[in-house]
Protein backbone atom coordinates (compact mmCIF):
# COMPACT_ATOMS: atom_id res chain seq x y z
CA UNK A 1 0.00 0.00 0.00
CA UNK A 2 0.99 3.46 -0.94
CA UNK A 3 2.54 5.61 2.42
CA UNK A 4 1.82 9.24 2.25
CA UNK A 5 3.55 11.60 4.47
CA UNK A 6 2.15 14.03 5.94
CA UNK A 7 3.36 17.83 6.39
CA UNK A 8 3.07 19.31 9.84
CA UNK A 9 -0.19 21.79 8.77
CA UNK A 10 -2.12 18.52 8.17
CA UNK A 11 -0.65 16.57 11.58
CA UNK A 12 -3.00 17.56 14.11
CA UNK A 13 -5.78 15.82 11.53
CA UNK A 14 -3.60 12.66 11.86
CA UNK A 15 -3.14 12.51 15.83
CA UNK A 16 0.30 13.67 14.71
CA UNK A 17 1.43 11.19 12.73
CA UNK A 18 4.04 11.98 9.89
CA UNK A 19 3.33 9.03 7.72
CA UNK A 20 0.22 7.12 7.01
CA UNK A 21 -0.57 4.34 4.69
CA UNK A 22 -3.40 4.02 2.59
CA UNK A 23 -4.77 1.64 0.21
CA UNK A 24 -5.88 2.89 -2.92
CA UNK A 25 -4.24 2.07 -6.50
CA UNK A 26 -4.59 6.55 -7.39
CA UNK A 27 -4.61 9.13 -5.65
CA UNK A 28 -7.82 10.33 -6.02
CA UNK A 29 -8.49 6.93 -4.41
CA UNK A 30 -5.78 7.21 -1.75
CA UNK A 31 -7.00 10.95 -1.09
CA UNK A 32 -10.59 9.40 0.01
CA UNK A 33 -9.34 6.94 2.34
CA UNK A 34 -6.56 9.55 3.95
CA UNK A 35 -10.31 11.21 4.61
CA UNK A 36 -12.22 8.37 5.60
CA UNK A 37 -9.22 7.47 7.89
CA UNK A 38 -8.99 10.71 9.06
CA UNK A 39 -11.78 13.26 8.45
CA UNK A 40 -10.72 16.92 7.24
CA UNK A 41 -7.61 16.24 5.35
CA UNK A 42 -9.08 15.38 2.12
CA UNK A 43 -11.25 19.10 1.55
CA UNK A 44 -7.85 20.90 3.06
CA UNK A 45 -6.10 18.74 -0.02
CA UNK A 46 -9.21 18.97 -2.53
CA UNK A 47 -11.06 22.21 -3.54
CA UNK A 48 -15.36 22.22 -4.42
CA UNK A 49 -15.01 20.87 -7.66
CA UNK A 50 -12.74 17.64 -6.00
CA UNK A 51 -9.63 19.21 -8.00
CA UNK A 52 -6.21 19.64 -6.23
CA UNK A 53 -5.89 22.95 -4.66
CA UNK A 54 -3.93 25.29 -5.81
CA UNK A 55 -1.06 25.63 -3.29
CA UNK A 56 -1.13 22.32 -2.83
CA UNK A 57 1.62 20.28 -4.56
CA UNK A 58 1.46 16.53 -4.29
CA UNK A 59 4.45 14.77 -5.48
CA UNK A 60 4.32 10.74 -6.35
CA UNK A 61 7.64 8.88 -6.59
CA UNK A 62 9.62 12.19 -6.51
CA UNK A 63 7.66 13.41 -9.73
CA UNK A 64 5.00 15.79 -9.33
CA UNK A 65 1.60 14.58 -10.31
CA UNK A 66 0.74 17.82 -12.58
CA UNK A 67 3.78 16.20 -14.87
CA UNK A 68 1.75 13.21 -14.36
CA UNK A 69 -1.87 12.10 -14.84
CA UNK A 70 -2.94 14.78 -11.58
CA UNK A 71 -5.44 12.51 -9.33
CA UNK A 72 -5.46 10.03 -11.69
CA UNK A 73 -1.88 9.69 -11.19
CA UNK A 74 -1.56 5.33 -10.55
CA UNK A 75 0.21 3.93 -7.28
CA UNK A 76 1.95 0.94 -6.79
CA UNK A 77 2.57 -0.73 -3.70
CA UNK A 78 5.53 0.63 -1.80
CA UNK A 79 4.62 4.29 -3.83
CA UNK A 80 5.19 7.61 -1.49
CA UNK A 81 3.24 10.49 -1.65
CA UNK A 82 4.42 13.70 -0.89
CA UNK A 83 1.93 16.47 0.20
CA UNK A 84 4.33 19.43 -0.06
CA UNK A 85 3.20 23.31 0.41
CA UNK A 86 3.96 25.96 -1.97
CA UNK A 87 6.92 27.87 -1.55
CA UNK A 88 8.52 31.34 -2.25
CA UNK A 89 11.19 31.93 -4.32
CA UNK A 90 15.02 31.43 -4.38
CA UNK B 1 29.24 59.99 5.95
CA UNK B 2 30.62 59.95 9.61
CA UNK B 3 28.08 58.90 12.41
CA UNK B 4 28.50 62.69 13.27
CA UNK B 5 27.24 63.84 10.57
CA UNK B 6 24.68 61.01 10.21
CA UNK B 7 23.16 61.58 13.36
CA UNK B 8 23.45 65.32 12.67
CA UNK B 9 21.34 65.28 9.34
CA UNK B 10 18.94 63.09 11.39
CA UNK B 11 18.49 65.54 13.92
CA UNK B 12 18.35 68.16 11.17
CA UNK B 13 15.72 66.55 8.79
CA UNK B 14 13.34 65.35 12.18
CA UNK B 15 13.81 69.16 13.32
CA UNK B 16 12.33 70.49 9.47
CA UNK B 17 8.40 70.87 9.40
CA UNK B 18 6.08 67.60 8.04
CA UNK B 19 4.57 69.63 5.20
CA UNK B 20 2.74 65.94 5.10
CA UNK B 21 1.16 65.04 8.41
CA UNK B 22 0.94 68.28 10.81
CA UNK B 23 -0.82 66.62 13.61
CA UNK B 24 1.29 67.29 16.95
CA UNK B 25 -0.07 64.70 19.16
CA UNK B 26 2.33 62.19 16.59
CA UNK B 27 5.23 60.57 18.22
CA UNK B 28 8.73 62.12 17.51
CA UNK B 29 10.15 61.20 13.82
CA UNK B 30 13.46 60.03 15.29
CA UNK B 31 11.47 57.52 17.97
CA UNK B 32 12.87 54.05 17.81
CA UNK B 33 10.94 51.42 15.70
CA UNK B 34 8.01 49.57 17.62
CA UNK B 35 6.17 46.61 17.77
CA UNK B 36 3.97 46.70 14.24
CA UNK B 37 2.41 42.99 13.57
CA UNK B 38 -0.42 41.07 15.29
CA UNK B 39 0.34 37.68 13.92
CA UNK B 40 -0.22 36.12 10.34
CA UNK B 41 -3.09 35.07 8.18
CA UNK B 42 -4.05 33.50 5.54
CA UNK B 43 -4.22 35.48 2.48
CA UNK B 44 -6.67 32.94 1.27
CA UNK B 45 -9.26 32.33 3.80
CA UNK B 46 -8.18 35.12 5.90
CA UNK B 47 -7.78 32.29 9.04
CA UNK B 48 -5.91 33.87 11.97
CA UNK B 49 -2.77 32.24 13.08
CA UNK B 50 0.20 32.56 15.97
CA UNK B 51 3.56 34.65 15.13
CA UNK B 52 5.78 31.73 14.47
CA UNK B 53 7.97 29.35 11.88
CA UNK B 54 5.13 28.59 9.81
CA UNK B 55 3.93 29.47 6.19
CA UNK B 56 0.42 27.34 5.57
CA UNK B 57 -2.61 27.84 6.67
CA UNK B 58 -4.07 25.29 8.69
CA UNK B 59 -7.41 25.60 7.40
CA UNK B 60 -6.99 25.63 4.04
CA UNK B 61 -3.59 25.17 2.87
CA UNK B 62 -3.26 29.23 1.31
CA UNK B 63 -0.18 30.87 2.23
CA UNK B 64 0.17 33.23 5.55
CA UNK B 65 1.05 36.97 5.45
CA UNK B 66 2.10 39.34 8.02
CA UNK B 67 -1.24 40.71 9.58
CA UNK B 68 0.14 44.25 11.11
CA UNK B 69 -1.42 46.81 13.85
CA UNK B 70 -2.29 49.22 10.70
CA UNK B 71 -3.78 51.69 13.33
CA UNK B 72 -0.34 51.78 15.04
CA UNK B 73 1.25 52.07 12.00
CA UNK B 74 -0.71 54.76 10.61
CA UNK B 75 -0.27 56.79 13.77
CA UNK B 76 3.77 56.89 13.44
CA UNK B 77 5.00 56.52 9.73
CA UNK B 78 5.44 59.90 7.98
CA UNK B 79 7.85 61.29 5.02
CA UNK B 80 9.42 62.86 7.68
CA UNK B 81 9.97 59.98 9.72
CA UNK B 82 11.28 58.13 6.93
CA UNK B 83 13.57 60.62 5.36
CA UNK B 84 15.25 61.21 9.12
CA UNK B 85 15.42 57.12 9.11
CA UNK B 86 18.90 54.87 8.47
CA UNK B 87 20.23 54.84 5.17
CA UNK B 88 19.42 51.32 4.45
CA UNK B 89 15.72 49.70 3.77
CA UNK B 90 14.91 50.01 8.08
CA UNK B 91 13.82 53.66 7.35
CA UNK B 92 11.24 51.85 5.95
CA UNK B 93 10.79 49.90 9.52
CA UNK B 94 7.46 50.80 10.25
CA UNK B 95 5.81 49.57 7.30
CA UNK B 96 8.02 46.10 7.30
CA UNK B 97 7.64 43.24 9.70
CA UNK B 98 8.98 44.28 13.16
CA UNK B 99 8.17 41.73 15.84
CA UNK B 100 10.18 43.16 18.18
CA UNK B 101 11.55 46.56 19.90
CA UNK B 102 14.59 45.31 20.88
CA UNK B 103 17.38 46.71 18.15
CA UNK B 104 19.65 43.77 19.29
CA UNK B 105 16.90 41.75 16.67
CA UNK B 106 17.69 43.86 13.98
CA UNK B 107 20.10 42.52 11.15
CA UNK B 108 21.06 45.44 9.38
CA UNK B 109 24.33 44.62 6.64
CA UNK B 110 23.52 47.92 5.35
CA UNK B 111 21.06 46.69 2.47
CA UNK B 112 18.68 48.80 0.72
CA UNK B 113 18.31 52.61 -0.76
CA UNK B 114 19.80 51.51 -3.65
CA UNK B 115 20.69 53.86 -6.64
CA UNK B 116 17.34 54.74 -8.63
CA UNK B 117 19.25 56.10 -11.71
CA UNK B 118 18.20 57.90 -14.81
CA UNK B 119 18.98 55.76 -17.59
CA UNK B 120 19.13 58.65 -20.80
CA UNK B 121 21.44 56.66 -23.11
CA UNK B 122 19.22 53.17 -22.72
CA UNK B 123 16.16 55.15 -22.91
CA UNK B 124 16.96 56.67 -26.10
CA UNK B 125 18.09 53.60 -27.49
CA UNK B 126 14.38 52.41 -26.77
CA UNK B 127 12.45 55.65 -27.85
CA UNK B 128 11.38 55.90 -24.10
CA UNK B 129 10.96 59.61 -22.77
CA UNK B 130 12.19 58.86 -19.20
CA UNK B 131 13.36 55.40 -17.92
CA UNK B 132 15.02 54.79 -14.19
CA UNK B 133 16.96 51.81 -13.01
CA UNK B 134 16.80 50.39 -9.89
CA UNK B 135 20.06 49.17 -9.59
CA UNK B 136 20.11 46.29 -6.91
CA UNK B 137 23.32 44.84 -8.23
CA UNK B 138 24.55 47.33 -5.44
CA UNK B 139 23.39 45.50 -2.40
CA UNK B 140 26.10 43.88 0.27
CA UNK B 141 26.28 39.94 -1.78
CA UNK B 142 24.79 41.98 -5.36
CA UNK B 143 20.96 41.48 -5.11
CA UNK B 144 17.56 42.30 -4.12
CA UNK B 145 17.86 38.86 -1.95
CA UNK B 146 19.98 40.89 0.49
CA UNK B 147 16.48 42.84 1.22
CA UNK B 148 14.39 39.66 1.71
CA UNK B 149 16.80 37.83 3.95
CA UNK B 150 17.38 41.45 6.13
CA UNK B 151 13.84 41.02 7.33
CA UNK B 152 13.83 36.97 7.50
CA UNK B 153 16.62 36.58 10.08
CA UNK B 154 15.32 40.14 12.18
CA UNK B 155 12.39 38.19 12.58
CA UNK B 156 14.33 34.87 13.08
CA UNK B 157 15.98 36.47 15.57
CA UNK B 158 13.32 37.27 17.31
CA UNK B 159 11.62 34.11 17.21
CA UNK B 160 14.43 32.75 18.85
CA UNK B 161 15.89 30.61 15.52
CA UNK B 162 19.24 28.55 15.87
CA UNK B 163 20.18 27.35 12.37
CA UNK B 164 19.53 29.26 9.55
CA UNK B 165 18.66 27.73 5.45
CA UNK B 166 16.83 28.25 2.17
CA UNK B 167 16.22 26.68 -0.84
CA UNK B 168 18.02 29.15 -3.68
CA UNK B 169 18.50 29.40 -6.97
CA UNK B 170 21.77 31.26 -6.00
CA UNK B 171 21.39 35.21 -5.16
CA UNK B 172 19.44 33.96 -2.08
CA UNK B 173 22.02 31.57 -0.75
CA UNK B 174 24.62 34.01 -1.17
CA UNK B 175 23.10 36.47 0.91
CA UNK B 176 21.47 33.69 3.69
CA UNK B 177 25.13 33.03 3.71
CA UNK B 178 26.88 36.11 4.47
CA UNK B 179 24.11 37.46 7.37
CA UNK B 180 24.29 34.12 8.41
CA UNK B 181 28.11 34.49 9.37
CA UNK B 182 27.57 38.18 10.21
CA UNK B 183 25.24 37.19 12.44
CA UNK B 184 27.28 33.94 14.23
CA UNK B 185 24.34 31.28 13.12
CA UNK B 186 24.53 27.98 11.66
CA UNK B 187 23.73 28.09 7.79
CA UNK B 188 23.01 25.28 5.22
CA UNK B 189 21.86 26.49 1.67
CA UNK B 190 20.12 23.78 -0.60
CA UNK B 191 20.92 24.78 -4.28
CA UNK B 192 21.21 23.00 -7.81
CA UNK B 193 24.01 20.78 -8.17
CA UNK B 194 24.87 22.78 -11.24
CA UNK B 195 24.71 26.48 -10.67
CA UNK B 196 26.90 29.24 -11.87
CA UNK B 197 30.39 28.92 -10.16
CA UNK B 198 29.91 32.21 -8.79
CA UNK B 199 27.21 31.73 -6.80
CA UNK B 200 28.44 28.80 -5.55
CA UNK B 201 31.73 30.41 -4.04
CA UNK B 202 29.98 33.44 -3.33
CA UNK B 203 27.66 31.35 -0.56
CA UNK B 204 30.68 28.70 0.66
CA UNK B 205 33.31 31.45 1.40
CA UNK B 206 30.92 32.86 4.09
CA UNK B 207 31.34 29.37 5.92
CA UNK B 208 27.68 28.35 4.88
CA UNK B 209 26.73 24.78 4.40
CA UNK B 210 26.70 24.14 1.01
CA UNK B 211 24.17 21.38 0.23
CA UNK B 212 24.12 20.91 -3.52
CA UNK B 213 21.31 18.93 -4.64
CA UNK B 214 21.25 16.31 -7.73
CA UNK B 215 18.01 17.83 -9.00
CA UNK B 216 16.74 21.30 -10.59
CA UNK B 217 15.49 24.48 -8.08
CA UNK B 218 11.60 22.64 -8.10
CA UNK B 219 13.74 19.79 -6.45
CA UNK B 220 15.60 21.59 -4.27
CA UNK B 221 12.20 23.21 -3.02
CA UNK B 222 9.87 20.50 -1.86
CA UNK B 223 13.28 18.92 -0.22
CA UNK B 224 13.64 22.27 1.78
CA UNK B 225 10.20 21.79 2.48
CA UNK B 226 10.48 18.51 4.09
CA UNK B 227 13.42 19.49 5.94
CA UNK B 228 11.91 22.24 7.24
CA UNK B 229 9.17 19.82 8.77
CA UNK B 230 11.31 17.66 10.24
CA UNK B 231 14.47 19.58 11.27
CA UNK B 232 13.04 22.76 12.89
CA UNK B 233 15.05 25.27 11.37
CA UNK B 234 14.61 28.69 10.01
CA UNK B 235 14.45 28.39 6.39
CA UNK B 236 13.92 31.70 4.83
CA UNK B 237 11.97 31.34 2.04
CA UNK B 238 9.90 28.16 3.16
CA UNK B 239 9.05 28.93 7.25
CA UNK B 240 9.58 32.20 7.35
CA UNK B 241 8.27 33.04 4.08
CA UNK B 242 5.80 35.66 5.42
CA UNK B 243 8.40 37.84 6.93
CA UNK B 244 10.82 36.89 4.29
CA UNK B 245 8.21 38.12 1.90
CA UNK B 246 7.62 41.67 2.71
CA UNK B 247 11.04 42.36 2.28
CA UNK B 248 10.41 42.84 -1.24
CA UNK B 249 8.20 45.87 -0.64
CA UNK B 250 11.62 48.06 0.15
CA UNK B 251 12.11 48.21 -3.47
CA UNK B 252 8.82 49.75 -4.13
CA UNK B 253 8.97 52.07 -1.45
CA UNK B 254 12.20 53.52 -2.70
CA UNK B 255 10.71 54.07 -6.01
CA UNK B 256 8.18 56.39 -4.55
CA UNK B 257 10.96 57.72 -2.39
CA UNK B 258 13.39 58.27 -4.85
CA UNK B 259 10.89 59.83 -7.16
CA UNK B 260 9.73 62.69 -4.58
CA UNK B 261 7.30 60.69 -2.97
CA UNK B 262 5.73 60.33 -6.67
CA UNK B 263 4.98 56.59 -8.32
CA UNK B 264 6.26 55.44 -11.93
CA UNK B 265 3.97 55.23 -14.77
CA UNK B 266 4.93 51.49 -15.50
CA UNK B 267 7.31 49.48 -14.01
CA UNK B 268 8.76 45.92 -15.44
CA UNK B 269 10.34 43.30 -12.94
CA UNK B 270 11.92 39.96 -13.11
CA UNK B 271 9.56 37.35 -12.20
CA UNK B 272 10.78 34.02 -10.71
CA UNK B 273 8.50 32.52 -7.89
CA UNK B 274 6.61 36.16 -8.53
CA UNK B 275 6.45 37.49 -4.97
CA UNK B 276 9.12 40.61 -5.44
CA UNK B 277 7.01 41.71 -8.34
CA UNK B 278 3.74 41.30 -6.11
CA UNK B 279 5.16 42.98 -3.17
CA UNK B 280 6.28 45.97 -5.08
CA UNK B 281 2.86 46.99 -5.96
CA UNK B 282 1.25 46.42 -2.63
CA UNK B 283 4.15 48.79 -1.74
CA UNK B 284 2.72 51.40 -3.48
CA UNK B 285 -0.76 50.62 -2.49
CA UNK B 286 0.38 50.65 1.44
CA UNK B 287 2.05 54.34 0.82
CA UNK B 288 -1.37 55.37 -0.57
CA UNK B 289 -2.80 53.59 2.08
CA UNK B 290 -0.99 55.75 4.86
CA UNK B 291 -0.90 59.01 3.13
CA UNK B 292 2.62 58.53 1.95
CA UNK B 293 2.17 59.62 -1.99
CA UNK B 294 -0.32 62.22 -3.35
CA UNK B 295 -3.86 60.70 -5.31
CA UNK B 296 -4.42 56.85 -6.28
CA UNK B 297 -2.31 54.26 -7.37
CA UNK B 298 -2.38 54.10 -11.41
CA UNK B 299 1.17 52.29 -12.16
CA UNK B 300 1.38 49.72 -14.51
CA UNK B 301 3.23 46.55 -13.57
CA UNK B 302 4.69 44.48 -16.28
CA UNK B 303 6.57 40.82 -15.51
CA UNK B 304 9.70 39.73 -17.29
CA UNK B 305 10.61 36.15 -17.43
CA UNK B 306 13.04 33.84 -20.30
CA UNK B 307 11.11 31.59 -22.47
CA UNK B 308 12.92 28.93 -21.38
CA UNK B 309 11.20 29.22 -17.89
CA UNK B 310 8.09 30.94 -18.56
CA UNK B 311 5.13 29.41 -16.57
CA UNK B 312 3.64 32.76 -15.57
CA UNK B 313 4.27 34.05 -19.11
CA UNK B 314 2.48 31.46 -20.40
CA UNK B 315 -0.81 31.83 -18.33
CA UNK B 316 -0.95 35.63 -18.91
CA UNK B 317 -0.44 34.54 -22.85
CA UNK B 318 -3.74 32.09 -22.43
CA UNK B 319 -5.29 34.62 -20.08
CA UNK B 320 -5.83 32.28 -17.43
CA UNK B 321 -4.89 32.86 -13.70
CA UNK B 322 -3.98 28.94 -13.70
CA UNK B 323 -0.32 28.59 -13.22
CA UNK B 324 0.76 25.30 -15.16
CA UNK B 325 4.21 24.17 -14.03
CA UNK B 326 7.34 23.87 -16.61
CA UNK B 327 10.91 22.15 -16.46
CA UNK B 328 12.92 24.88 -16.83
CA UNK B 329 15.77 25.38 -19.15
CA UNK B 330 17.50 28.58 -19.37
CA UNK B 331 20.83 30.55 -18.84
CA UNK B 332 18.43 32.77 -16.49
CA UNK B 333 19.12 30.01 -13.70
CA UNK B 334 17.90 32.74 -11.01
CA UNK B 335 14.85 32.62 -12.47
CA UNK B 336 14.84 28.96 -13.27
CA UNK B 337 11.78 28.65 -10.90
CA UNK B 338 9.28 25.98 -13.16
CA UNK B 339 6.46 26.23 -10.34
CA UNK B 340 6.35 29.62 -9.10
CA UNK B 341 4.08 30.14 -5.83
CA UNK B 342 3.07 33.54 -6.11
CA UNK B 343 2.10 32.64 -10.12
CA UNK B 344 -1.15 33.24 -9.20
CA UNK B 345 -0.93 36.42 -7.28
CA UNK B 346 1.59 37.94 -10.00
CA UNK B 347 -1.08 36.98 -12.36
CA UNK B 348 -3.75 38.77 -10.61
CA UNK B 349 -1.18 42.05 -10.22
CA UNK B 350 -0.84 42.29 -14.21
CA UNK B 351 -4.30 41.97 -14.78
CA UNK B 352 -5.26 44.92 -12.41
CA UNK B 353 -3.09 47.26 -13.11
CA UNK B 354 -2.96 46.49 -16.97
CA UNK B 355 0.90 45.77 -16.98
CA UNK B 356 1.98 42.25 -19.07
CA UNK B 357 3.69 39.23 -18.69
CA UNK B 358 6.28 38.66 -21.19
CA UNK B 359 9.27 36.44 -22.34
CA UNK B 360 12.62 36.40 -23.94
CA UNK B 361 14.71 34.05 -25.47
CA UNK B 362 18.30 33.23 -24.14
CA UNK B 363 20.32 34.95 -26.79
CA UNK B 364 18.16 37.89 -26.08
CA UNK B 365 18.69 38.04 -22.72
CA UNK B 366 22.47 37.73 -23.18
CA UNK B 367 22.25 41.21 -25.47
CA UNK B 368 19.70 42.78 -22.91
CA UNK B 369 23.11 41.94 -20.55
CA UNK B 370 25.50 43.71 -23.10
CA UNK B 371 23.08 46.14 -23.94
CA UNK B 372 22.15 47.51 -20.48
CA UNK B 373 25.85 47.35 -19.65
CA UNK B 374 27.20 49.37 -23.10
CA UNK B 375 24.23 51.96 -22.61
CA UNK B 376 24.49 52.59 -18.82
CA UNK B 377 27.67 51.42 -17.24
CA UNK B 378 25.35 48.47 -15.27
CA UNK B 379 26.97 44.64 -15.54
CA UNK B 380 23.51 42.81 -14.41
CA UNK B 381 23.23 39.31 -13.85
CA UNK B 382 20.74 37.04 -16.20
CA UNK B 383 17.62 38.28 -14.80
CA UNK B 384 18.53 41.88 -15.46
CA UNK B 385 19.24 40.80 -18.86
CA UNK B 386 16.04 39.07 -18.86
CA UNK B 387 14.25 42.11 -17.55
CA UNK B 388 16.08 44.71 -20.23
CA UNK B 389 15.23 42.44 -22.97
CA UNK B 390 11.35 41.93 -21.58
CA UNK B 391 11.76 45.77 -21.49
CA UNK B 392 13.01 46.12 -24.92
CA UNK B 393 10.66 43.72 -25.99
CA UNK B 394 7.18 45.22 -24.55
CA UNK B 395 8.31 49.23 -26.21
CA UNK B 396 8.67 47.30 -29.45
CA UNK B 397 5.25 45.31 -28.84
CA UNK B 398 3.60 49.02 -27.79
CA UNK B 399 2.72 47.64 -23.93
CA UNK B 400 4.72 50.06 -22.82
CA UNK B 401 4.35 53.74 -24.12
CA UNK B 402 6.89 55.95 -25.27
CA UNK B 403 5.59 59.02 -22.69
CA UNK B 404 5.45 56.74 -19.44
CA UNK B 405 7.62 56.96 -16.65
CA UNK B 406 9.02 53.64 -16.17
CA UNK B 407 11.11 52.05 -13.74
CA UNK B 408 13.43 48.86 -14.65
CA UNK B 409 14.32 46.72 -11.41
CA UNK B 410 17.68 45.07 -11.81
CA UNK B 411 18.20 42.90 -9.41
CA UNK B 412 21.38 41.28 -9.32
CA UNK B 413 24.84 41.64 -10.48
CA UNK B 414 27.08 40.61 -13.32
CA UNK B 415 29.70 38.95 -12.06
CA UNK B 416 28.22 36.38 -10.62
CA UNK B 417 27.05 35.19 -13.86
CA UNK B 418 30.15 35.54 -16.22
CA UNK B 419 29.60 32.42 -17.84
CA UNK B 420 26.72 33.83 -19.76
CA UNK B 421 28.56 36.64 -21.60
CA UNK B 422 32.02 35.25 -21.45
CA UNK B 423 32.11 34.15 -25.01
CA UNK B 424 30.78 37.84 -26.08
CA UNK B 425 33.21 39.71 -23.54
CA UNK B 426 36.70 39.21 -23.69
CA UNK B 427 40.12 41.21 -25.01
CA UNK B 428 39.71 42.89 -28.12
CA UNK B 429 43.34 43.14 -28.87
CA UNK B 430 45.67 41.32 -27.95
CA UNK B 431 49.24 42.87 -28.44
CA UNK B 432 52.73 42.97 -27.98
CA UNK B 433 53.97 45.53 -24.98
CA UNK B 434 54.96 48.36 -27.68
CA UNK B 435 53.61 51.39 -29.09
CA UNK B 436 54.30 49.78 -32.41
CA UNK B 437 52.24 46.96 -31.72
CA UNK B 438 49.71 48.76 -30.32
CA UNK B 439 49.26 51.54 -33.06
CA UNK B 440 49.14 48.08 -35.89
CA UNK B 441 46.84 46.31 -33.73
CA UNK B 442 44.63 49.81 -33.91
CA UNK B 443 44.96 50.13 -37.16
CA UNK B 444 43.84 47.00 -38.60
Amino acid sequence: MPTVRIPTPLRKLTDGEAAVVVDGGDLRTVVANLQARHPGVGERLLDDQGELRRFVNVFVRDEDVRFLDGLDTELAEGDTVSIVPAVAGG
Amino acid sequence: MSLDLATERRHRVAAAPDHHTRDPALPDPTEPLAVNVTGLRCRECGEAEELGLNHVCGFCFGPLEIAYDTTAIAGRVSRARIEAGPRSLWRYGDLLPTLSADPAHRVDLGTGLSPLRPAPRLAGHLGLDELWLKDDTRNPTGSFKDRVVTIALSAARALGVTTLACASTGNLANSVAAHGAAIGLPTYVFIPHDLERGKVVGSAIYGANVIAVEGAYDDVNRLASEVADTHGWGFVNVNLRAYYAEGSKSIGFEIAEQLGWQLPDHVVAPLASGSMYTKIDKAFTELAHYGLIDGEVATRMSGAQATGCSPISEAFGRGSLDVWPQRADTIARSLAIGNPADGYYALQVAERTGGAVSDVGDDEVVEGIRLLARTEGIFAETAGGVTVANLVKLVRDGVIEPGERTVAVISGNGYKTIEAVADHAGPTHTIAPSLEALHAALDR
